[in-house]
């Protein structure tokens, strides 16, 4: 099983032959793509507030505003959008941090990076007086850029380097003692916490197209920068030495991959708040058609982070009508398991 | 430094080997008896100072008993339950972070850290919020989920036996899961519950008054020996799985049982002030520090427990602008020493 293999693990999956192999990534990503329709067309059609299909095509495409129906239907377009770039932000960045890291667990919720970009947000809230999205986004984004480094940084002292247990543990660690600070914040002053409960639980429901178009330059360098990175990433997975061996720039590679998974992740954060486990459950999946290699890997990744956070944004606003649960909170309900499924299949040596 | 003289070329002699024994057990009793003082004192502060101060005199004669116009009311009814809560909770976190830190060879594998806590804290939010319970039903919630929770890490964590990195990184994802509950509940909650929730989440001994104290110091007077007994079989367990075995102490049977007792004390101790962030995590490494591995660590541990609750409520409420309760001060004094400490054991790989 290509689950259990290393991410990255040398060559292709054993005993699948390249042709073979072509034609299941092949038929691997013409099926996310569809996953992706789906998604999106669940996306529309679906919400607290139930409509027909004609409604739904007139909606996107002809909007008549006095129709309630209708306008439900083009307020989700925005948010279908943002799911889209969001849930593929989530999904190349967390390849691309499992990839640079030779670490299964890596994921940008657990490794603290959102509690960072929390940590920002409430000091702006507090200190600066900020009320809108577009500007936490840069908060947002600065504490998930230094909160990944730091947490990096000290997993990675000591002989064994960052092992996924205590890349696990310095994630969790961070996010208690950022948590802390957050809640000394938030305990003073009542105010804050009002703002900042919401969007403390990651959620696509406050998506508008002026913000979208805010985030999306972020996006594209990021994911431009990681698939510019996907053959070093390959060398990476043999080893340090092997990949310098095979004439890589190990430390630019790594440079590199580090701040596309910072741009992609910090600003998943920013434009929909943390969202858990999709950056480390997509990769996984990815990997049983794709195999190791990062140039199948990364554009399936970013499919199926899209098609997943569409979906469960879908289920969050069905099961609970007339209210909706938030993306934030599905994904961690859903992911929690699979992320204990990972570390179950595995050996504890492994990691 | 011993570490830079060349390979030792005597063997050290029995009477060698004795006096350092003796030096050691001396300063472990300096030590605990230091810490003892140490508590009492803050404690005695805690009582006088306040709002109102009063003459240690006065609240001397309050504590045997006799009835003084003021300070009756302000030490007796408010102070000295308060002071009791904190010492015994500090007790209990000290003591069963430290249960779990050298049963898991991990200093960062206190339950605050690896989702124990988390199950106490995630029922008594939605329990506040959606169910709007409190008193004796809220802390009885809290500790029964607080076990059920602990009880399923563990099974999850079951896999032809339980192994120590496996349970913390399953104890991580379910605490994510179950803070994400937490977020979902606060969300849904008026602002009003939601500052009261988020107090509950940080810890406090704001709402520690006489009722409360008598079933918490009952539930710990059977829970903390239980523990100190169970806890002769740590050391065995630190050697590892089949050293353990070997040395007669079954390993599974052992840590189920361990965890179980350090479990409900944490979760009893949490039902009754809110999870006091670190202390769980703090008490063992300083109490470590301490006593430099003279022994058993769970008395120490238990008495730096107590200290850093008492020290932190006397901080948070008197020497800070506003009156923060208990588990934010911890929590703000905590967090650089967990990084540091994070750092360290990183580096050196040390257990504890």
């Amino acid at each position: 099983m290509t689950l259990t293999a290393a991410p990255g693990a040398p060559a292709a999956p054993a005993g699948v032959r390249p042709a073979a192999l072509r034609r299941r990534r092949t038929v691997g990503l013409a099926l996310c793509a569809l996953a992706v329709l789906l998604a999106v067309v669940a996306s529309l059609a679906f919400g607290t507030r139930v409509v027909g299909w004609s409604d739904v095509v007139a909606g996107v495409f002809a909007p008549d505003t006095s129709d309630i129906a209708q306008a439900a239907v083009r307020s989700r377009v925005a948010r279908t959008v943002l799911g889209l770039l969001v849930g593929a932000a989530l999904g190349v960045g967390g390849a691309v941090l499992q990839g640079l890291t030779r670490n299964p667990l890596a994921d940008p919720a657990l490794l603290g990076i959102s509690s960072g970009a929390s940590l920002a947000v409430v000091l702006g809230i507090m200190l600066l007086g900020l009320s809108t999205l577009s500007q936490y986004v840069w908060l947002a984004f600065a504490g998930a850029a230094i909160s990944s480094v730091l947490v990096y940084a000290i997993a990675s002292l000591g002989r064994e380097g960052a092992t996924p247990l205590k890349l696990a543990l310095a994630g969790a660690a961070t996010t208690a003692a950022l948590g802390s600070a957050v809640s000394m914040v938030l305990l003073s002053r009542t105010d804050v916490l009002d703002t900042f409960r919401f969007w403390q639980v990651g959620s696509l429901g406050r998506a508008s197209f002026p913000e979208i178009a805010q985030v999306l330059p972020f996006l594209v360098v990021g994911t431009v920068l990681a698939l510019g990175c996907a053959r070093g990433m390959d060398a990476i997975a043999l080893g340090d030495d092997v990949a310098v061996g095979l004439g890589r720039r190990v430390g630019a590679v790594r440079a590199v991959g580090g701040a596309a998974a910072v741009l992609l992740c910090g600003t998943a954060v920013a434009a929909a708040g943390p969202i858990g486990f999709v950056g480390l459950v997509v990769p996984h999946l990815a990997r049983t058609f794709t195999g190791p290699s990062h140039r199948w890997l990364l554009p399936s990744s970013a499919a199926l982070g899209a098609a997943l956070l569409l979906a469960a944004d879908v289920v969050g606003r069905v099961v609970a009508r007339p209210q909706e649960i938030e993306v934030g909170i599905v994904t961690a309900v859903l992911g929690a398991p699979v992320f204990i499924a990972i570390i179950r299949r595995r050996k504890v040596a492994e990691l | 430094m011993t570490a830079v003289l060349p390979p030792a070329t005597t063997v050290p002699t029995g009477a060698t080997v004795a006096r350092g024994r003796r030096a050691r057990l001396r300063r472990r009793r300096v030590v605990l008896l230091v810490l003892a003082v140490a508590v009492v004192a803050v404690a005695g502060v805690a009582l006088c100072v306040g709002e109102r101060s009063y003459p240690p005199s006065e609240v001397l004669r309050v504590l045997l008993g006799e009835q003084v116009p003021g300070a009756s009311f302000n030490v007796g009814v408010l102070r000295t339950p308060r002071v009791l809560t904190g010492v015994l909770v500090g007790i209990a976190f000290g003591m069963g972070g430290v249960v779990f830190q050298t049963m898991l060879r991990n200093p960062l594998a206190s339950p605050d850290i690896i989702g124990v806590s988390a199950g106490s804290s995630a029922a008594a939010v939605v329990a506040i919020t959606m169910f709007g319970l409190s008193g004796t039903t809220l802390s009885a919630v809290a500790v029964v989920a607080g076990l059920v929770v602990a009880a399923a890490i563990y099974a999850l964590s079951w896999r032809s036996g339980v192994q120590g990195a496996r349970l913390v990184l399953i104890g991580i994802a379910v605490g994510a899961m179950l803070d994400s509950v937490i977020a979902y509940a606060l969300t849904r909650a008026g602002v009003y519950d939601a500052s009261e929730a988020l107090r509950w989440l940080t810890g406090s001994l704001n709402s520690a008054f006489w009722p409360g104290v008598a079933p918490l110091a009952g539930a710990l007077a059977v829970l903390v020996p239980t523990l100190l007994v169970l806890a002769r079989r740590l050391p065995a367990l630190q050697l590892g799985d089949d050293a353990a075995a070997g040395l007669g102490v079954r390993p599974d049977r052992s840590r189920l049982a361990l965890l179980l007792v350090a479990v409900a004390v944490i979760a009893v101790a949490t039902a009754a002030t809110g999870p006091i962030a670190f202390v769980a995590f703090l008490s063992g490494p300083i109490a470590h520090r301490l006593v430099r591995g003279t022994g058993p660590l769970l008395v120490p541990a238990a008495l730096v427990g107590a200290l850093l609750v008492l020290v932190a409520d006397l901080v948070g409420q008197h020497l800070l602008v506003h009156r923060f309760p208990v588990g934010v001060v911890t929590g703000v004094l905590g967090a650089p020493y967990l990084l540091w400490l994070l750092a360290r054991t990183n580096r050196s790989g040390g257990s504890l």
